[in-house]
């Protein structure tokens, strides 16, 4: 490692449009921004977590940094050099760089693989010669797998043991960053602490960066360095994970935060209620795209795009950043909480 | 805590096998537990702790290769186990309805959602205007937007969320005596979870059914649940009131499952807690303590099938350190 820090990646203004219609002659050809002009970066043994309901953009934005999905804006940087606009042959050599762990663990895998073939197959790809049954039984342990299961299929594995070849899969290659989709979605809790504490000990112990996606804002407490929450494909609000949480100062962040089930049944429940409906992309909202939302909406939040305003360490997409605690108003334009 | 007095559901000693090719496997192990009237009841474990193997069950829809091997499943006093086909049938989307996780599921891609919902009320002689006027009601209690609309429009043109609001309202159509839902929020987002929880929770009071609710969402469970069912390895491990069991979990598994959620963890760690050690081989079922493998605290005691011990009023642990709550509290054991 050179003597300054340098950064693994470096994300500006990142922008994946995607083209739709006409369908069977109807409908008008439209396009739609799944990420629309997000920016940050990431030092080696960090990690970073993108949380945002289902269709925010995370997915997206996770298959644009690997180079699975073509970008219309913006800059992608690895190791100081910039990949957006590589070919798929020159992006092959820094795919042993990267790697990525998919969100369906048993889909992700070959049903035609077996798992030997499988942990070791990035080698065959890249023509590296290796001693297979060596690896297999070195990448094995590693994930805490025995060479039991090397002559398994993937429908012959349990959730857990899938999602291990998974991790497996993506050290391979001793990659210095590794995406993570939704890693720990449908696993049993105490599966999910043996998945991310093995990726913790690998980040340790080799130096990996991480980006992680999930839906789990008690994981990413305990996993994440920094955090960026996205909405409608933008970033709302990004900085130390320590500090979004302890003071959440977008108003969706807050409300995303206020609604994460706690398992105490006793606890009183201090929830900022939202209005179900998420805007459709093709209809963003004018002005600031939460407004048709925000329970702290004042009459001109639809005038204009907020500016990323700076509160402590992150950057906020909001006019009127929240102080702590801040409960929203009482004639907030929401659903009234149920019950 | 009221007890219920009067229980919809009532299962005792239920036994299923599978016959596999590499022998019988035994998933349930005398399961017991009662859901009363217009209770809602969590069932939490782990994957293959035998929460698909009891819904179907109850539902008479066990897989060709399963059976049940000795029990009762006494639903409004009928043993569901001695039921024929037809009958079960008839019970099966009028008394007992099911909502699970994948709600395209449960809804047919190319016919419109109020053909849907106006053919799963073919049992009924009301005439379709009258069954498309009780659609519209019903998608507007699960809070749909312009339900009049929504009868015309297709299952892909909902959200997630409204996908599911969807099949909960066509699952409470009929407004049955228990509703089952399996994983019903464990594909949403947070905040859609929280909606989608406190939505059952309204249409369970309104309608006056029970609910049979499973999930390993423990923060779920807490939010949702009146008694919470623990189930490991296709026993019921511990049960009770969802505070008794999640303040004073008796049995060792419940207390190591609560200690693994990181949301218990109030301190910031990259350590995660984690049960070491793996589910037994349900092929050869230990006869005795079905968590023994595992557990810290085990004694050769346990290799005799522990009974199952009432530590409080409607609480019971399946563990022979279990004591009752006021012994609990003067000697703790270590």
């Amino acid at each position: 490692m050179p003597g300054i820090m340098t950064k693994i990646l470096e994300v500006e203004d990142l922008e994946v449009a995607f083209r739709i219609g006409p369908a069977f002659g109807i409908g008008q050809r439209k396009e739609l921004l799944g990420v629309a002009g997000v920016g940050f970066d990431l030092d080696p043994g960090k990690t970073f977590a993108l949380v945002g309901e289902s269709g925010s953009g995370k997915t997206t934005l996770a298959r644009a940094v690997n180079g699975l999905q073509a970008i219309s804006a913006g800059r992608i940087v690895f190791d100081g050099q910039r990949i957006d606009d590589l070919d798929a042959r020159r992006m092959k050599p820094l795919r042993l760089r990267m790697s990525m762990m998919f969100q369906d663990p048993v889909g992700s895998l070959s049903p035609r693989m077996k798992v030997g073939d499988l942990v070791t197959e990035a080698y065959r790809i890249h023509g590296i010669d290796v001693d297979f049954r060596a690896e297999t039984e070195r990448l094995l342990s590693l994930v805490g797998l025995s060479m039991d299961v090397t002559d398994r299929f993937p429908h012959q594995l349990s959730g857990g043991q899938a999602r291990r070849v998974g991790v497996a899969r993506a050290i391979a290659l001793n990659p210095e960053l590794i995406i993570a989709d939704e890693p720990t979605a449908g696993l049993d809790v105490s599966i999910q602490g043996e998945v991310l504490n093995l990726l913790n000990d690998l980040r340790e112990r080799l130096g990996l960066a991480m980006i992680i996606i999930t839906h789990n804002l008690h994981v990413v407490r305990h996993v994440a360095d920094r955090m960026a929450v996205m909405y409608l494909g933008r970033f709302v609000e990004i900085g130390p994970t320590d500090e979004i949480f302890s003071a959440p100062a977008h108003p969706y962040t807050a409300a995303l935060l206020s609604a994460n089930p706690e398992p105490d049944p006793d606890r009183a429940k201090d929830r900022i209620a939202l209005p179900a409906e998420v805007p459709s992309l093709l209809h963003r909202p004018e002005g600031c795209e939460f407004h048709t939302r925000c329970p702290w909406a004042r009459q001109d939040c639809g005038d204009e795009i907020p500016e990323a305003v700076i509160v402590g360490q992150r950057r906020v997409a909001c006019r009127f950043p929240l102080e702590r605690g801040e409960r929203p108003p009482a004639d907030s334009p929401t659903d009234p909480p149920t019950k | 805590m009221s007890l219920p007095t009067v229980n919809l559901l009532t299962i005792r000693d239920l036994n299923v096998r599978f016959a596999t090719e590499r022998g019988e496997l035994h998933a349930l192990r005398d399961v017991g537990l009662d859901i009363g009237k217009e209770r809602i009841v969590g069932i939490v474990g782990e994957s293959g702790c035998g929460k698909s193997t009891l819904i179907n069950a109850i539902l008479g829809l066990l897989a060709n290769n399963g059976r049940i091997d000795g029990g009762r499943i006494l639903f409004n006093g009928r043993d569901l186990t001695r039921l024929d086909p037809k009958s079960m049938q008839a019970l099966r989307g009028i008394e007992i309805a099911t909502v699970f996780q994948d709600p395209m599921g449960a809804l047919n891609p190319v016919i419109s959602v109020g053909r849907q919902m106006r053919n799963i009320q073919y049992r009924s002689s009301l005439r379709n205007k009258e069954k498309d006027a009780r659609s519209v009601a019903m998608l507007q209690r699960v809070r749909i937007p312009d339900a009049k609309q929504a009868l015309h429009r297709f299952p892909h043109e909902f959200s997630g969320g409204m996908k599911q609001r969807i099949a909960i309202a066509m699952a409470l159509m009929m407004e049955p005596a228990l509703l089952i839902a399996d994983e019903p929020t464990t594909a949403l987002d947070a905040t859609l979870e929280v909606a989608t929880i406190d939505l059952l929770k309204d249409l369970q009071a309104g309608i006056g059914c029970s609910v049979l609710f499973i999930s390993h969402h423990l923060g779920v469970i807490a939010e949702l649940c009146d008694e919470v069912v623990v189930m490991y390895a296709g026993e019921v491990v511990e049960r009770g009131s969802t505070s008794q069991v999640f303040n004073h979990p008796n049995h060792p598994y419940t207390a190591r499952l609560l200690e693994c959620d990181p949301a218990r963890q109030a301190k910031r760690t990259r350590l995660l807690p984690t049960i070491p050690g793996e589910i037994p081989d349900l092929r050869h079922r230990p006869p005795g303590c079905i968590f023994a493998s595992r557990c810290a605290d085990h004694r050769s005691a346990c290799q005799a099938p522990p009974p199952e011990i009432e530590v409080d009023n409607g609480h019971f642990a399946r563990c022979i350190h279990a004591r009752h709550h006021d012994e609990n509290s003067r000697s703790r054991r270590p």
